[in-house]
């Protein structure tokens, strides 16, 4: 066979166009009679349930704080109960006047979560701003200096509670979890085994025994006259338990490092300790960081569960609210859509982040 | 060639990583042991000086509580044991049925984020980021509120055939236990034993003339055959009981309180949400070209998807699916806010009667443990039983 | 000359609206012929020899495959797939059945064929391959070299009129080419229908009919391998062969 003549062809575009809004309706939602007929059944119902909603949440809805005027006939969802009571749901029992302590140091906080998630501040001095920051965090809640007045623990609730107990827990669970995870992976039997009793002990019972184990047992440990807050209890077991999980993530990091990195730094004649500050622990972490975000989404949806120990946080302060309110009460279903609103903003914008984050991990991964 | 053993090692450094292992170890243990020592010498002074009793020896003592549902009958009288025996079969209750049903509907949502209808793949992704974000106790007060407040009172209760929904709960006709439903029991049994052995009788005609049967619902109805066959020979008992409107509530038939049905459904839905996510990827796991493969071997989607997709998706899905059935096991121990009289329930109840907070809470941690660990060792059995083999 | 096997007439494939990924491909493969393909990442090799199978799909022009043109008709389809056989360059065995479980898969279940035939078959495509002894070992406890040529006795086991190979040795490691070609260059001296992707340019000196070049989603240029490699008409021809062979 000889070659003919060769014709350079010019692309031409596709007869039948596979992109594009109309082609995209097609393809998804009309393909075949099965499709269609999903599409047919469940479009209905959406079109149904979704207008009726809307004016039940939206247009019927009442704004006002005025529980008159959520009682009369007609009437969609009340957010007035919101409207009244926000500032209840929101901090707690914290006395009214000085609430707008526990706002700015909510603030504060929230600040330094956002800045730890940015490249730009993996440094090392991001752990003296985060001490700083917890400082002046529990200067500003507790008061008793510079003039401001004293609030007991007793009194902090809402959202500030909240983000205290999962940002603090999560912080002081690191360093127990990297010390646990370590110990997992050492030559140590001793070692090894207490390490895995913890970690298996904790991940076995549910966090709600752990916490009415901190709260009834803990001030049967200290000696006679030591007075524990009821809120270092919570927080000693909040921590104890996410440092159990976080131990396991991280433990998952240092298996899946290729052993050649431990072997090139043997070579080089680094220690142990060396090794593991310098090699190991920094693209171990960098690989396990979509996990602990993970842990620390857990740890935040967590807190809700110190409201079975009397703590006020976000749920229990709701409760609080409306318990004893007998004019607001018939209307606590609009309370809970707002802090269920509250935590899903909280939890969702922190698992895209977390998405993100695994994305980037994985572009430096390709070549 | 005789092979000798290497020689054994003759010095011993003070340097060397042995004996700085045996010295790490003893200052750990050494200082676990002081700290344990201090904790346990402080609680027991605690406790005497408090006048808090030890030992488990309030377990045989009556209780001296009611427990709002339980399987079999409990009143106060009787040892808090037996109260104790009462909320485990509560949470196991729970677990069982809810486990069931967070697979089914889990298992749904998470096939249907590949279906072709872009809606479907919608509300599956939906449901998963709702449900996940959202603190399963808000969820469990939430449905526990729905239950207790927008259904209406048993006097007006939603009828939907013979079936009472109402704030007292779900009431539903039960069937009155006569002699032919033990026979068909016996039917059911027999049942499955006839289709498993039709399914090796299947199987091996197929392995010797390549004649393929129907292995699902060939056996399938065997079973219901012979429970049929069963109810037919004991006589066919087809007596119900019926709930009907009393005065206050609703009477006879069977019931599931509100407690109950808002915990259940309240784990199901929110666990559904983790499920789903777990099949998604264990699907999702298995490398593109497996498919085009069986394809290009002139396998049908059907098979294709049993003998070579779904084979290889079930080692990736089964050991985090138990994490989920492990998690909703444990969340319902929240069932104490919602008034559910689980074990953490009646633990809390006997901790508060008895102050022996310790011994109870030893006793709810122990009956957790237990039921983590044994899964555990299950799921460890089958990976390596199951376990793709590699060099 | 005998009817051709296998007819492409005017086939056109687009990938999204815009990519024109195979552009008027006029093309006949007739019975026993043996066709190597080569040309650039990107050019359509791939894409030509999947639409034989209809791992991908065409949108115009006809190809039609031993008598039956390739529709949405999937009985057809399914016809067509039981005589075509296909080697991947990631091999794609089932890791999950030993070797001999890969083997009988097709034939059992798509070719109702009993067990022991199935199996009696199977060891016979093992022999011919040379990798008889691994038959109850699991894919991933062999080599590359061996799991490819498990792949091409899987596809073997079908009794195939035609043999597709899609990049099958550039996976592996340079000292387990040659295995997998000699199996190969055994093959083609048995009169079975082949047509191979690939750059090992030795193998189609050795064994090719005909050789396709193709660049940008055309066929380029197609000559008898020593006048390809010996004389190249078309500028990108001769530019991609010193590419190729200038080391």
């Amino acid at each position: 066979m000889t070659s003919q003549i060769f014709q350079p062809i010019a692309a031409r575009p596709a007869p039948v166009k596979t992109e594009g809004l109309v082609a995209w309706i097609r393809f998804n939602l009309f393909a075949d009679w099965v499709t269609t007929l999903m599409t047919v059944v469940i479009g209905g119902a959406l079109l149904y349930l979704i207008p009726q909603f809307l004016s039940w949440a939206i247009f019927r809805a009442s704004w006002q704080p005025n529980f008159e005027a959520c009682r009369v006939e007609g009437v969609g969802a009340c957010w007035g109960v919101v409207a009244e009571k926000y500032r209840i749901i929101l901090f707690g029992r914290y006395p009214f006047e000085e609430q707008w302590r526990p706002l700015v140091a909510t603030g504060l906080m929230l600040s330094l979560l956002i800045a730890s998630c940015m490249r730009a501040f993996w440094r090392s001095w991001l752990v003296i701003l985060w001490a700083l920051v917890l400082t002046v965090f529990f200067a500003l809640m507790y008061g008793n200096t510079m003039g401001l007045s004293k609030v007991e623990t007793d009194r902090w609730g809402g959202l500030p509670l909240t983000i205290l107990l999962a940002s603090l827990s999560m912080a002081m669970a690191f360093p127990i979890a990297l010390v646990v995870a370590l110990g997992r992976r050492s030559n140590l039997p001793a070692i090894r085994t207490f390490c895995t009793i913890y970690v298996e002990l904790i991940r076995g019972v549910p966090l709600i025994s752990v916490l009415f184990m901190a709260s009834f047992m803990f001030p049967l440990f200290m000696p006679q006259g030591f007075n524990i807050d009821v809120l270092v209890r919570v927080l000693v077991g909040i921590t104890l338990f996410a440092a159990a999980y976080m131990a396991e993530v991280i433990r998952g990091g240092l298996q899946a490092l290729p052993k050649g990195q431990i072997e090139a730094a043997a070579t080089l004649g680094l220690s142990y300790w060396q090794t593991q500050r310098k090699i190991v622990l920094p693209q171990a972490l960098a690989m396990v960081v979509p996990s602990i975000m993970n842990n620390f989404i857990s740890t935040f949806k967590d807190t809700s569960l110190v409201t079975i120990v009397s703590l006020y946080e976000l749920t229990g302060a709701l409760s609080l609210a409306l318990n004893s309110d007998s004019d607001w009460r018939p209307f606590k279903i609009e309370g809970y859509l707002f802090i269920a609103l509250i935590y899903f903003v909280f939890c969702f914008s922190m698992s895209r982040y977390s998405q993100w984050v695994e994305k980037q991990v994985n572009k430096s991964k390709l070549r | 060639m005789t092979q000798k053993s290497p020689p054994k090692k003759k010095n011993w450094s003070w340097r060397s990583e042995a004996f700085r292992g045996l010295i790490y170890q003893a200052v750990a243990i050494g200082l676990i042991v002081a700290v344990v020592w201090f904790l346990a010498h402080n609680t027991l002074n605690n406790m005497k000086i408090r006048g808090i009793q030890s030992g488990f020896d309030f377990l045989s003592g009556p209780a001296g509580f009611d427990i709002g549902e339980s399987l079999y009958p409990f009143d106060s009288a009787q040892p808090y044991w037996q109260a104790f025996l009462v909320g485990i079969t509560n949470t196991l209750r729970v677990a069982i049925i809810g486990i069931i049903l967070t697979t089914i509907l889990g298992t749904l949502l998470g096939v249907g984020r590949f279906s072709r209808n872009a809606l479907v793949r919608g509300v599956c992704y939906g449901y998963v980021e709702l449900f996940r974000n959202v603190p399963v106790l808000l969820q469990l007060l939430m449905w526990y509120l729905l239950f207790t407040e927008v259904l209406p009172a048993s006097a007006d209760a939603w009828v939907i055939g013979p079936v009472f929904l109402s704030k007292g709960g779900l009431s539903f006709p039960v069937p009155i236990w006569a002699v032919g439903h033990l026979w068909a029991l016996i039917g059911l049994v027999a049942g499955f034993a006839a289709a498993f052995l039709y399914r090796k009788w299947a199987f091996k005609r197929f392995e010797t003339t390549g004649q393929l049967r129907s292995m699902f619902w060939t056996p399938v109805a065997i079973v219901l055959a012979g429970g049929v066959l069963g109810w037919f020979a004991g006589g066919a008992p087809s007596a119900f009981d019926f709930p009907t409107k009393g005065d206050f509530s609703i009477e006879n038939g069977g019931s599931l309180t509100p407690e109950f049905l808002s915990v259940l459904i309240g784990l199901t839905v929110y666990t559904a949400a983790f499920v789903a996510e777990v099949v998604r990827s264990g699907i999702q796991s298995v490398a593109r070209g497996q498919g085009e493969a069986a394809a290009a071997l002139g396998l049908n989607p059907r098979q294709s998807m049993r003998l070579v997709m779904l084979p290889q998706a079930l080692r990736v899905i089964i050991p985090p699916m138990t994490n989920q059935f492990l998690n909703l096991t444990k969340n319902s121990s929240l069932a104490v806010a919602i008034g559910y009289p689980d074990v953490v329930s009646i633990a809390n109840t006997a901790l508060n009667q008895t102050g022996r907070a310790v011994e109870c809470i030893s006793i709810v941690m122990l009956v957790y443990l237990t039921t983590s660990l044994s899964t555990s060792l299950l799921m460890n059995w089958y990976n390596t039983r199951s376990a793709i083999q590699e060099r | 000359m005998s009817e051709p096997i296998i007819t492409f007439d005017k086939v056109n494939k687009w990938y999204g609206n815009n990519f024109h990924v195979l552009r008027d491909i006029d093309l006949s493969v007739a019975k026993g012929e043996r066709i190597v393909v080569c040309g650039p990442s990107g050019s359509g090799k791939s894409t030509l020899i999947r639409c034989i199978n209809r791992l991908e799909e065409h949108q115009q022009g006809h190809l039609t495959v031993d008598g039956v043109e390739l529709t949405d008709d999937m009985k057809a389809i399914d016809g067509v797939r039981k005589k075509v056989g296909m080697v991947f360059q990631q091999f794609n065995l089932f890791p999950h059945l030993t070797v001999l479980e890969n083997l009988t898969l097709s034939p059992m279940w798509v070719g109702k064929m009993p067990k022991k035939e199935a199996e009696e078959k199977a060891m016979e495509q093992l022999k011919r391959v040379r990798i008889a002894e691994q038959a109850s070992k699991y894919p991933l406890q062999l080599s590359g070299g061996q799991q490819q040529r498990v792949a091409i006795a899987r596809a073997l086991c079908l009794t195939p009129k035609i043999m597709l190979f899609d990049e099958p040795t550039s996976a592996l490691d340079p000292e387990m080419i040659k295995e997998v070609l000699d199996v190969m260059i055994e093959m083609a001296s048995q009169g079975i229908t082949m047509i191979c992707v690939t750059h090992e340019m030795g193998f189609a000196k050795a064994v090719a009919d005909r050789v396709i070049f193709m660049d940008q989603g055309q066929i380029v240029e197609q000559n008898n391998p020593h006048d390809f490699f010996n004389n190249p008409q078309n500028e990108r021809s001769r530019d991609f062969l010193s590419k190729i062979l200038g080391h």
